[in-house]
């Protein structure tokens, strides 16, 4: 099952297993359903629970608040991450906060899903990542998935989930194509993957990175270089125990990130391992980054933007103290986005 | 007054009872905030008494308010819990917050009050989500949401009255017109004074009202009310009143030339309290007056000998 379908299958899944779950959002009712992840609501489940919004993002989020306070479930959704700002007021003002600014008193259990829009020139204010963004801020969850099999687990655990979660999605990883259960499942929030045992080096990875970091292992293993690769999952919280467990055995550590780096995940991961094992290090960590800039448009340097395979595996051999004697890998074999939007 | 001739007795005197509650609770938080013991902004409705007493006294005990941070009187006027209130503002465990939301941030989830937001306009989204729950639950309830004239210039105050309209939501948009933001004149913010004339772009009838006549946001209020009970849609009453003491703070404000004598001591003479005070007869406004400052000096007390939070994280902060 596809990435996208399996987003899909969950929302189909979690609405027919519990009435309090509703769809609202800018276009969702568009026949082209959010790239077919919504194909179907609309007619199984009727304008009534599958809600179409004006463009107000703000109203729509604190709709959302409103309505999880009244014990309904919404789930939110944006065809950008860079459309979430124009909510960020209800976001982190109140949806952050309305737990704890009560003594405990109501749950805000909403989901917000945001998409991700790399790839075709989409440029500096259709393609932004922000998950670092949400992380920061305590009362709200955030997950990003990096495989079709979580993509639908994550999102069934967000929609039981009793606090805001921001469940961030990279259309870069719609067409990949892996097994996905029919049957009901929930990935847990909070907890990290490893994806590739190994015992060299850890390379804790964010979505998109997480293929490339697979990528980046295998083609070090005829090296005699034994990877380590970690889907961190959710961003918060974070499965800091997975990541220290995994350094503890390899002392070596690249995170790989689908965003920028000042005041990221990237940054904070290596932070508390710095804190909570310094002495496992036996090399400095690498966090590997987006450019400090905005996402360009043009082909000719769009494609030379995103750090992959080939940057994750330069920094494990920096972390090995082994030269650059490897062959540069090809870049990505996730199947890109075609355009036009 | 035109609606007064049709208020019962019990009506009648159930108004001039909350308007003094509301104005006894906040003379009595004057007279004691020097102390040193209520750390938290208040932002006093003194002034306001009329809007959310008129408002809530046409609700239902189910029907649902969200009140923003000048938060006291539409918690009071909804029924909220006194002694809570009054915990809240002292920073303690028994508040209605349990010491984590202060004076802009109250609940009252028995008595429907909805906890409020320091953010302006910041609940006016959350009583379109809680009308869209209402219905899709199947309950007869309606919800009031209050703003200031301020929020009228967000966004999110534009957007939902559209997104109230077309789903024809059943709320009543209250917006209490004090003529200023903080201690900025509304002609200085505004092209067009009218608020409630706003209402028409959007489609939805708009009424300007008298804020400071109990008796006819009263009137004003349940026919809005019965209307968004009846399936018929949102309305927006713009209630025209004064805020007396400072934006925030006990104290009058004055010195600050922000805005003249003469226009304040008008207001005070349109004093909701004292033209409602014909809504009881006889020496019942006295044993009203006294029992609640029995009630205030109870809550007050309790407040001062209840505990302090113990912990910086609440029990079942994280599941």
């Amino acid at each position: 099952m596809k990435f996208r379908e399996a987003i899909r299958a969950a929302t189909l899944q979690a609405m027919e297993l519990d009435p309090a779950v509703f769809l609202i959002g800018v276009g969702i009712t568009d026949p082209r359903a959010v790239w077919g992840t919504l194909s179907g609501a609309l007619q199984q489940f009727g304008p009534g629970r599958v809600i179409e919004g004006p463009l107000a993002e703000e109203a729509l989020t604190g709709i959302c608040v409103g309505a999880a306070t009244m014990g309904l479930r919404p789930l939110l959704i944006h065809h950008r991450v860079d459309f979430v700002m124009l909510s960020m007021n209800q976001l982190v003002n109140h949806a952050a906060k309305w737990r704890q600014m009560f003594g405990m008193q109501q749950t805000v259990p909403m989901v917000v899903r945001a998409v991700v829009g790399r790839g075709w020139g989409n440029g500096p204010q259709h393609t932004q990542s922000h998950h670092a963004l949400f992380a920061h801020i305590p009362g709200l969850k955030v997950l990003v998935p990096a495989n079709p099999y979580d993509a639908k687990g994550l999102l069934l655990a967000a929609l039981r989930d009793e606090d805001p979660v921001i469940y961030i999605e990279h259309r870069w990883l719609h067409e990949d194509d892996a097994p996905v259960p029919e049957a009901y499942y929930l990935t847990p929030i909070g907890k990290a993957a490893v994806v590739r045992p190994g015992t060299d080096v850890t390379i804790v990875a964010v979505g998109p990175m997480v293929p490339e970091s697979l990528k980046a292992a295998a083609a070090l293993e005829p090296t005699g270089l034994s990877a380590e690769v970690i889907d961190v999952r959710t961003l918060r919280p974070l499965d800091l125990e997975a990541v220290l467990q995994s350094v503890t055995k390899t002392g070596r550590l690249v995170v790989a990130d689908s965003d920028w780096g000042p005041c990221g995940i990237a940054g904070e991961i290596i932070a508390r391992v710095a804190e909570a094992a310094h002495d496992a290090l036996k090399a400095r960590p690498v966090r590997i980054t987006w450019p400090d800039s905005a996402v360009p448009s043009s082909q000719a340097i769009e494609a030379r933007f995103y750090p992959g395979a080939a940057e994750i595996q330069a920094a494990i051999l920096q972390t090995v103290a082994r030269q650059r004697d490897t062959e540069l890998l090809a870049p990505s074999t996730v199947k890109k986005f075609d355009g036009p939007f | 007054m035109s609606h007064e001739g049709a208020l019962s007795a019990e009506v009648r005197r159930r108004l001039y009872y909350r308007l003094r509650l509301l104005r006894q609770v906040e003379e009595r938080i004057v007279a004691d905030y020097h102390h040193k013991e209520m750390r938290s902004p208040p932002h006093l409705y003194i002034g306001h008494e009329a809007v959310a007493v008129g408002v809530c006294t046409a609700l239902r005990a189910d029907d649902l308010v969200f009140p923003y941070y000048r938060s006291h009187g539409w918690y009071l006027a909804k029924g909220g819990e006194l002694k809570a209130l009054m915990a809240e503002l002292f920073g303690r465990e028994t508040g209605c917050s349990k010491g984590w939301g202060g004076s802009m941030h109250v609940i009252d989830l028995k008595a429907g009050v909805m906890g409020t937001s320091a953010i302006v306009g910041g609940t006016i989204s959350h009583a379109l989500g809680a009308a869209l729950a209402l219905r899709m639950q199947g309950k007869t309830s309606v919800v009031a949401v209050s703003f200031g004239d301020g929020a009228t210039e967000e966004g999110v105050f534009h957007e939902a009255l559209n997104f109230a309209t077309l789903r024809r939501l059943p709320i009543l948009f209250v917006c209490e017109n004090n003529l200023y933001s903080t201690n900025t004149h509304i002609r200085d913010r505004q092209a067009q004074l009218d608020i409630y004339r706003r209402a028409e772009g959007y489609g939805l009838p708009g009424h300007l009202v008298d804020g400071n006549d109990v008796v006819a946001v009263y009137g004003e209020a349940a026919q809005a009310i019965a209307r968004a009970r009846s399936g018929g849609g949102p309305t927006l009453l713009e209630c025209r009143t004064y805020r007396v003491l400072e934006h925030c703070g006990v104290n009058a404000d004055d010195d600050l030339g922000y805005r003249t004598a003469n226009e304040v001591a008008q207001w005070r003479a349109r004093d909701p309290l004292t033209q409602a005070r014909h809504l009881v007869a006889g020496n019942e406004a006295e044993r009203i007056v006294e029992e609640i400052r029995v009630s205030v000096d109870e809550a007050f007390a309790d407040a001062r000998s209840s505990p302090f939070p113990a912990s910086l994280v609440p029990e079942g902060a994280r599941p």
